[in-house]
């Protein structure tokens, strides 16, 4: 297997592991709790680094989980009171990172975990670092520990699919119905820190918080069902991976900046050309609604003055102008569409309704 | 016989500062119930409290005779509709079918039976063109009337609901009283927490008068008189047109 698509393996389980998981932080509105998480596992680490006398990748996951579930467990005791939870996790996550950071450059400095690897991620190493299954090197060890961590994601959402669903839209019918809400959160807020341990020997502390939030926003801007959402967030983490890869590749930066870059234009396309959600579709949506009303408009005015002595004034075309308050573009463009339409006709620059006009005039007012 | 909820020396206190203070309320089964009283009067957290949704200073609590937790599956609970995020990727069949989730249990998938019943949940409220909607582009009447269907899809036995006129139409308002007179003369009770006073005498058959002490309950007629409002209220209360 080559290098090149080593990493790329690597990339994919990440993203895969870890857009599953944000889908469910994002429908929580918690995506800045996966940056805390992102962050404050680093202790965790450091600690099972500590008692295991070095690289251990069991006790590395204990320790990250445990911080990982304590910067839950803090931020919700500070938000409790007057603290908002914003700025419950900007106290939190700073202080437990801090701490890492000092025993990492107190007593491992220059180890396995040094302060770069741990920012900006060392897929590039991941082939050099492979498993060895009787004599066989059946490849490297992140992109087993990341499908690992995606399929147990998967297999969580597999099951608890409803459960999950039900305590993230209304925590408290769950709770009245005897689904424990709290426990699934915090079986969530566990597998996002198991799950950013496993990123984050890929792609770092701060990229793997984008393999956590984008995918999910983005399939977000294009479907408003649950399980396509997981789906094309899945898609997105995946592709997102491979692009990002290929690019920097291509162009020789590092990988982990470019994936996130890759996902940060994949959002950017999305909040565009979304159908239906994105801001060119919203645009045209506007925009036609604008040109309806006004031809509406139009109709309605043409249906008060037909029958009147002032017809002549009221319904000539340059009178459009001053009663309006339309330039001459715009009073042009939209009697052209509403002749077009087959509910006005015009002669010199009079003009006067067709049946289906007057018709719908009346619906108009009616509204 | 039983009373459908009994609440004996209930009081819950956020910060210590108690929200509802020393709280004796016996609801009997079969009624059709309202919960009355000012802002911060702890009407809302009365039910939230009977459900276990918030912790209790001291009483106890007593739904058909036994402790919620054994009781919930015959309990139906509609929260205060500005209490989920209606933009939540799911259709309103979707939110009904989460009515008979307490039936199916952990790990249980609801299937086309499910939907069946949902189905037949948004038709009694005249939601079933709506039925694949993501819940989003419902007006606020449709999404309290999808609220209304789930209650019925779970079919309990006692069902709370919270504020379900707060900001609907005339036309939902009647659906959804009309829902409630009909699942009372089945036999269930329903309890509301309820704002407008107007209505009540014409809506409801038990009243408790509540600001958080317990001013008075029963019957509404017996109830439900300027005296009892008056203290409810406290100065607060201008004119009752009845």
């Amino acid at each position: 297997m080559s290098a090149d698509l080593q990493i790329s393996l690597v990339a994919v389980a990440a993203g895969v592991a870890c857009a599953l998981v944000g889908v469910f932080l994002v429908l929580r509105r918690m995506a800045m709790m996966a940056d805390a998480i992102s962050h404050s596992i680093l202790p965790g680490i450091v600690a099972g680094y500590v008692l295991a006398h070095g690289p251990n990748l069991l006790l590395g996951f204990l320790g990250a989980t445990a911080s990982g579930l304590l910067t839950v467990v803090l931020v919700e005791a500070l938000s409790k009171g007057k603290l908002r939870q914003d700025a419950a996790i900007g106290l939190v996550f700073p202080i437990l990172f801090a701490l890492g950071v000092l025993v990492v450059s107190k007593y491992f400095a220059n180890v396995h975990i040094d302060t770069d690897a741990v920012l900006y991620g060392e897929i590039a190493f991941a082939p050099f670092d492979t498993v060895n299954v009787a004599g066989r090197d059946i490849g490297p060890k992140s992109f087993w520990v990341l499908a690992v961590l995606a399929i147990v994601n998967t297999g969580f959402i597999a099951v608890l699919y409803k459960e999950l669903k039900l305590a993230t839209f209304d925590p408290g019918l769950a709770a009245s119905l005897g689904f424990r809400p709290a426990l699934l959160h915090y079986l969530l807020m566990a597998l996002v820190a198991v799950t950013t341990v496993g990123a984050f020997s890929a792609v770092g502390a701060i990229l793997s918080v984008a393999l956590i939030i984008v995918p999910p926003v983005v399939a977000s801007l294009l479907t408003e069902r649950l399980p396509r959402m997981i789906a094309l967030s899945v898609a997105v983490g995946a592709l997102g991976a491979v692009l990002g890869h290929r690019v920097a590749a291509w162009s020789n930066v590092s990988i982990s900046g470019m994936i996130a870059t890759v996902l940060g234009i994949l959002f950017g396309g999305a909040l565009l050309f979304a159908p239906g959600r994105g801001l060119i579709a919203q645009w045209s949506r506007r925009r036609a609604q604008k040109v309806r009303f006004a031809t509406e408009m139009l109709l309605v005015h043409l249906a008060t003055h037909q029958e009147t002595a002032a017809r002549d004034i009221e319904c000539s075309l340059p009178h459009l102008e001053s009663e309006l308050g339309w330039d001459r573009e715009v009073a042009a463009r939209i009697v052209g569409r509403a002749e077009r339409l087959g509910l006005l006709e015009r002669e010199e620059s009079l003009l006067s309704l067709t049946e289906a006009g007057l018709r719908q005039a009346y619906l108009a007012a009616e509204r | 016989m039983i009373p459908a909820i009994s609440v004996r020396d209930l009081t819950v206190a956020y910060d210590e500062k108690p929200v509802l203070w020393d709280v004796d309320l016996d609801i009997p089964e079969g009624t059709l119930s309202a919960i009355v009283g000012p802002n911060g009067a702890g009407k809302s957290t009365l039910i939230k409290a009977i459900l276990g949704l918030v912790p209790i200073a001291a009483g106890s609590i007593r739904v058909f005779g036994e402790p919620y937790r054994t009781a919930h599956e015959r309990v139906g609970y509609v929260p205060q509709r500005g209490s989920v995020d209606w933009d939540f990727p799911t259709d309103a069949l979707d939110v009904v079918t989460m009515g008979l989730y307490g039936r199916l249990g952990w790990f249980g998938r609801p299937g086309r039976q499910e939907r069946r019943i949902a189905l037949e949940c948004l038709d009694k409220v005249g939601m079933r063109d709506y039925a694949r909607r993501q819940i989003g582009q419902l007006s606020g009447g449709q999404q309290q009337r999808v609220f209304l269907a789930r209650a019925l899809a779970q079919d309990a036995a006692l069902t709370f609901m919270d504020e379900p006129f707060a900001g609907v139409d005339a036309t939902t308002e009647q659906t959804i009283i009309d829902t409630l007179k009909a699942l009372r003369d089945a036999g269930k009770t329903v309890v509301v927490v309820h704002h407008d006073l107007d209505t009540v005498p014409r809506y409801f058959d038990f009243v408790a008068l509540l600001n958080v002490r317990l001013i008075a309950a029963g019957p509404t007629e017996a109830v439900f008189v300027p005296d009892n409002l008056q203290r409810a209220y406290g100065g607060k209360i201008a004119f009752l047109h009845r």
